[in-house]
């Protein structure tokens, strides 16, 4: 007999299940049950954003270097569990080979963001030559606490494309994941936290986009909201929503499978620009000029 | 300490104003010609020093704007898209050159108008006005190097709404990227200070720009809003308070129209125990009296170390008295009129919360105009993290001090707000410096200065001052795909 697993979120580094005592029951193509999964409430949203900010600081503020090496290591990780992931969007009806080439193009999708950790910023950085005797550079730093609602339409590659420069560029993140094809977002939970991804920077919950998003849209400690194949509708209302705190909202309606869904627009459209002065001194008449 | 009745008297030197040339009565800028208001409605404007009326501006309905949105359409379809790049960068350049020619006059016309110093419309406005059209002129013909990795594209037609603190200026960091990047314009100036804008009009027309690609329509908030929920507006520059600028991302949301946003601020300036404290005060006096403090980026709240607390408000006070308020074309002049009744009313409001709320405060004793909008230079001490005058965007010449131990405590402090636009530190310490630069949540950094502006320098906020840039390469995204 199978076990059926029941599937919990991921908020600040811990596996917890829904404060509200909530699951659905997601079911295989022939309708025979396979697995809970955790209903989460709008007080799963405001306890992960809560995380997210927590862990915000000493993310954006580690090496870029180091960031580099927990993005690869992610991949190295999906990578070694890369059968459970197969197995788990076959259960949600994906074709065998449709299944593992999502896998292999999640996996480069996460080298490719590995890379680009210490290298965005020296494309999206300047140093502007000023008419005074100013040293004045501008660098490229996160946004804050990103909130994600994972294209719904895909159990992996959606999330990682969306997530991974999120992250890549130092915000942190809280995601809402795929309603109808759960499972992925889970174990890529748990690959994320035997990864060396400190706790809070990434936090995942399964469950209604139409009830949670609202909340997230909302939520004043949230800094920008990342959205992907909504319909018009819920667009319009996060866009809304999300003004009182001037929250940036991006809106990729992408089938995320191509070479082009990927790319540095994707991390600097999380970052904000900083622009510092300092004077240089002018003093005696020594130049440069030997 | 000086003394405060022993100060120094200065004769008065009065910039002349006899070569101006204003016109009694500002028409409509739109499609290359000055154009009546569709209702025939004018509004004055006045000299915020003496409340004396200068000029009638015309007042645009929604209809005027139609019209304008119409010219710049035709002009972007039919002209400015297809130029080529270099003659593009050519007219720009050409409109810089001719506002050099005119800077004196601009200068005197925009403290008649707005109230601040000569001396500053002199040597800061007008200059860095021309100086952004002469940065933005040159990246018309090098935008695809400066985008190397992206097929960059025009938008179209950029509706373009600024604030009355840096007229001008600000029609210059609006109008300029727009055109290098191959967009035309719609621009409003606000309400009190249209006469810069309109002089520029004149320079524009006699630029030979094509008709149409730049508009210019004076008028009131009716007006923005009309220029906002046109159809045919590809993209809303806007430039001014945090709560209109949600307004305009509201109105804007459904649509595929682009935004950038320029709004308020309450930005820190620290003050650390081992920063040159002569220089640091000038920095705070700069900071916060710079253009009566109606600056979005004003460093309004300052923070000092408490170990050298004492000695820096002593020195503040005691250079605050040399400052000299009154007429703004004195050259002076170090604080001029308050922009508008309104604003002045709006500035003695927080004023009176400030002391009802318990903190101490100082004001500047001097003799100020009968006449006019004036406001005493303002500080207050003994003020809580939660105070109202803390927190809220006052847009005058009034500040905060707080005190902190650690520096901990002051980034902490400092990013307690939900703006983001600017911050200052003064130390001597470089490491120091960049820890605090690099933890402080905000657009602009000043170390050890304040209040510097140059159009190669981005500029912009974070949180709730806004987003996108102005200024240098980053400032000519908002105007492309």
């Amino acid at each position: 007999m199978n076990i059926l697993k029941t599937y919990k979120i991921y908020i600040g580094g811990q596996f917890p299940r829904t404060e509200s005592g909530r699951y659905y029951l997601v079911k295989d193509t022939n309708g025979n049950p396979i697995a809970n999964v955790c209903q989460s409430s709008k007080k799963d949203i405001r306890n992960a954003v809560q995380a997210a900010r927590k862990a915000f600081g000493s993310w954006s503020e580690r090496s870029a270097f180091n960031r580099g090496q927990i993005l690869y290591r992610i991949a190295e990780m999906l990578d070694g569990r890369k059968a459970q992931f197969i197995e788990e969007l076959t259960q949600q009806g994906q074709g065998l080979e449709s299944a593992k080439k999502e896998i292999e193009m999640c996996i480069d999708r996460i080298v490719y963001y590995a890379g680009w950790c210490d290298k965005y910023q020296q494309i999206l950085s300047s140093v502007n030559p000023v008419n005074s005797s100013h040293f004045n550079f501008s660098v490229a730093e996160p946004t804050g606490v990103v909130g994600i609602l994972a294209a719904q339409h895909t159990g992996l590659i959606g999330l990682v494309s969306q997530l991974m420069p999120v992250i890549a560029g130092g915000n942190s993140a809280v995601l809402i994941a795929s309603e109808q094809l759960p499972f992925c977002a889970i174990t890529f939970a748990e690959v994320l936290e035997t990864s060396d991804v400190p706790a809070g920077v990434v936090n995942i919950l399964t469950g209604s986009a139409e009830e949670m998003l609202p909340t997230l849209a909302e939520h004043m400690d949230v800094n920008a909201i990342f959205l992907s194949n909504v319909h018009a509708e819920m667009e319009k209302n996060t866009q809304l929503s999300a003004i009182d705190n001037l929250k940036r909202v991006i809106v990729k309606n992408d089938e995320w499978t191509q070479d082009s869904t990927q790319g540095i627009s994707f991390i600097s459209s999380f970052q904000e620009i900083k622009t510092t002065w300092h004077p240089i001194e002018q003093i005696g008449g020594a130049t440069s000029s030997y | 300490m000086t003394d405060s009745n022993n100060k120094w008297e200065y004769a008065p030197s009065l910039e002349g104003t006899s070569h101006i040339q204003l016109k009694e009565k500002y028409d409509l800028f739109i499609d290359g010609k000055w154009i009546k208001p569709s209702n025939n409605r004018y509004f004055d404007t006045i000299n915020p020093a003496t409340e004396e009326k200068l000029a009638e501006i015309a007042w645009a309905s929604e209809d005027d704007v139609d019209l304008a949105v119409m010219a710049a359409r035709k002009a972007y379809k039919e002209v400015w898209s297809v130029m080529k790049a270099s003659e593009r960068a050519k007219y720009i350049f050409r409109i810089a050159r001719l506002m050099q020619e005119h800077a004196k006059e601009l200068a005197l016309i925009e403290t008649l108008d707005g109230g601040k110093p000569i001396r500053e419309s002199r040597d800061i406005d007008v200059p860095l006005a021309c100086n952004h059209f002469f940065y933005y002129a040159g990246w018309a013909d090098k935008l695809q190097d400066a985008f190397p990795q992206r097929n960059i594209q025009s938008l179209g037609v950029a509706g373009q709404i600024i604030p009355w603190n840096f007229p001008l200026l600000m029609a210059a960091w609006k109008i300029a990227p727009a055109l290098a990047a191959g967009n035309t314009v719609v621009l409003k100036p606000a309400e009190s200070t249209s006469l810069t804008a309109l002089k520029l009009a004149e320079i524009i027309q006699a630029s030979g720009l094509p008709a149409g690609v730049v508009n210019i329509v004076t008028g009131n908030g009716d007006t923005g809003a009309a220029i906002v929920n046109h159809p045919d507006i590809d993209k809303i520059a806007f430039t001014g308070s945090t709560a209109v600028g949600k307004l305009i991302q509201k109105s804007v949301v459904g649509t595929s129209k682009r935004v950038s946003l320029e709004l308020g601020g309450k930005s820190a300036n620290i003050v650390l125990e081992d920063a040159p404290i002569d220089q640091a005060v000038e920095g705070i006096v700069n900071g916060i009296f710079f253009n009566q403090g109606h600056v979005c980026c004003a460093g309004s709240r300052l923070y000092v170390q408490e170990s050298i607390a004492d000695e820096v408000v002593r020195k503040l006070k005691q250079r605050m008295q040399s400052l000299y308020v009154g007429n703004p074309l004195d050259k002076n002049t170090d604080i001029g009129a308050i922009n508008s009744k309104e604003q002045l009313g709006t500035i003695e409001k927080y004023i009176n919360i400030g002391i009802n709320e318990g903190a101490d405060m100082y004001q500047l004793e001097c003799e100020i105009p009968s006449k006019g909008f004036f406001c005493r230079p303002t500080i207050f001490t003994n003020v809580a993290q939660s105070s109202v005058i803390a927190q809220e965007e006052i847009f005058g010449p009034v500040l905060t001090i707080q005190t902190f131990r650690t520096i901990d405590e002051v980034i902490q402090k400092a990013n307690n707000s939900p703006y983001g636009l600017a911050a200052g530190v003064w130390t001597d310490k470089g490491s120091r410096i960049f820890n605090l630069t690099s933890k402080l949540r905000a657009g602009v950094i000043w170390a050890n200065t304040y209040n510097k502006f140059d159009p190669a320098s981005p500029f912009g906020g974070y949180k709730e001052s806004g987003f996108g840039r102005e200024g240098g390469l980053h400032g000519l995204e908002a105007y492309l795909k």
